[in-house]
């Protein structure tokens, strides 16, 4: 699965690099997503959940 | 599409506030929630038509949709009567909003304001805080060790933790917190009086804008001095984001921790639990935050534009209240949400929110709960009430659930 990341659309929550550490960071500027892997082989757990709980809707898996 | 013979019963009054258990929503609140998804509300303090959503699968998606407006204008506007707001009622056209609060904008205005702070707020700057919360927590710990028992954990601990913090990352002397502590909770209060919270509100423009102006003079490394500096934000706008960050900062955060504590201490197993596995803490916290759900009022949205939701025909001008507490009490997202589970998945609650407005200090109040409520635990393992719970004077009046005093010993 490749993870798809709009990054006008990030409101710089933090919630997938609360969630996801290994897949996801915030730049240090201004907080907006950093992908770390462009893709995942995780796709029920840490990064399925970041992708859900992302308050913006900016993340997307796609296959 | 509701079943309309529900979701045409109109909510009268606003959302009730008065409590039968102190740790779950109005038993009216919940009935409403178990009803419909989403219906009318007939009494918003300025006496608009409006709506009143209830699930966690509206909650989110009214949230994450920007046609839902954050512009309202009104000072902590709440779906409860509050005296003085009557005068908005005939009020064409929208509200003024205060400068620089970002809360009340809507995108791009909003984007271009919060994204000046985003990246003092990430997930590594506030772990990178970690010392410095250990050492306020420490401190405050110490003292209360030393002074008298019983104790108030809300004087004591709960508010002097995160505001000591929110300070230090601001650069605003907590000497000075008699400046912004009770004009914070003059605003937050419903029936203080729409002059009484205006008044307070250019108070705190005044001692921020002063702060803010010295510090433009003698430039300083922290959040309102690197505001001061940008030459994109205009003087009001740089006061209005302070004060924003400095009242959610603290008030919010503070009623958490003593109410908190108290739920812990009221089941006493989930204290224990956490005090034999201190690595359910992070999981903890976000039980906590979901099963508390101090944002009792809800967050309420202002509808642009004649539109259909779900179903309902929407008119420009009509405000909607998410009502997040029976949303993270909602059986279709949740594992028995009536129950305080610190080891069970409370993964997306809607305690700070949902889209582009979704609390930007969240990753400072989770490190600061984390670690006072394990530095709490660690160090007074034996705490407990020294009234019963039925005694603890519950603050129902205010934006923010909480707990007035607790009285505690060990």
């Amino acid at each position: 699965m490749r993870i798809n990341a709009d990054t006008e659309a990030c409101a710089s929550s933090g919630m997938c690099a609360l969630t996801a550490p290994e897949y996801f960071d915030q730049d240090e500027e201004d907080g907006r997503v950093v992908l770390l892997a462009d893709a995942a082989e995780d796709c029920d757990g840490e990064v399925a959940a970041a992708v859900r709980l992302c308050p913006a809707n900016a993340l997307r898996l796609e296959s | 599409m509701s079943t309309p013979d529900t979701a045409e019963t109109e909510v009268p009054y606003g959302i009730p506030l008065e409590r039968d258990h102190p740790f779950d929503p109005p038993a009216a609140v919940m009935a409403l929630h178990r009803g419909s998804e989403m219906r009318r509300m007939r009494y918003y303090p300025d006496g608009r038509l409006g709506w009143l959503v209830t699930s966690h699968r509206l909650a989110r998606k009214v949230l994450a949709d920007t046609r839902f407006s954050s512009t309202l204008g009104g000072p902590a506007l709440a779906p409860i009567p509050m005296p003085g707001l009557e005068a908005y009622r005939d009020f064409e056209g929208d509200f003024p909003t205060t400068p620089g609060m970002f809360i009340e904008l809507d995108p791009p205005d909003h984007t271009r304001l919060r994204r000046k702070l985003t990246g003092v707020f990430t997930v590594k700057r506030m772990k990178q805080l970690e010392p410095r919360i250990e050492q306020h927590v420490r401190e405050r710990l110490d003292a209360l060790a030393a002074g008298s028992r019983p104790a108030d954990l809300v004087a004591e601990f709960a508010v002097p933790v995160p505001s000591m913090m929110i300070c230090e990352l601001l650069g605003v002397p907590y000497e000075q917190r008699d400046r912004f502590e009770s004009d914070t909770r003059a605003i937050f209060t419903i029936d203080a009086g729409s002059e009484a919270k205006e008044a307070a509100i250019m108070r705190l423009y005044g001692f921020v804008g002063e702060l803010a102006a010295a510090k433009r003079a003698n430039p300083t490394d922290d959040i309102l001095g690197d505001l001061a500096a940008d030459a994109e934000l205009a003087d009001e706008e740089v006061a209005g984001m302070a004060i924003l960050l400095l009242v959610a900062g603290h008030e919010t955060t503070a009623k958490m921790l003593s109410l908190g504590t108290m739920a812990l201490l009221e089941n006493r197993d989930q204290w224990d639990l956490l005090r034999a596995r201190p690595e359910l803490m992070a999981g903890g916290v976000e039980e906590l935050l979901r099963y508390l759900t101090i944002i009792h009022t809800g967050l309420i949205r202002q509808v642009k534009e004649d539109m259909e939701f779900e179903g309902h025909q929407i008119k420009a001008r009509e405000y909607v209240t998410v009502s997040v507490q029976t949303a993270n009490r909602d059986e279709a997202h949740f594992i028995e949400p009536d129950k305080l589970d610190v080891a069970g998945d409370a993964k997306g609650h809607l305690t700070f929110g949902h889209g582009v407005h979704q609390c930007l200090g969240q990753q400072l109040a989770r490190m600061e709960m984390r670690i006072a409520f394990a530095g709490l635990i660690e160090r007074f393992p034996d705490l407990k009430l020294a009234v019963p719970a039925a005694e603890v004077p519950m603050v129902t009046g205010q934006n923010f659930y909480g707990v007035a005093e607790l009285p505690v010993t060990w």
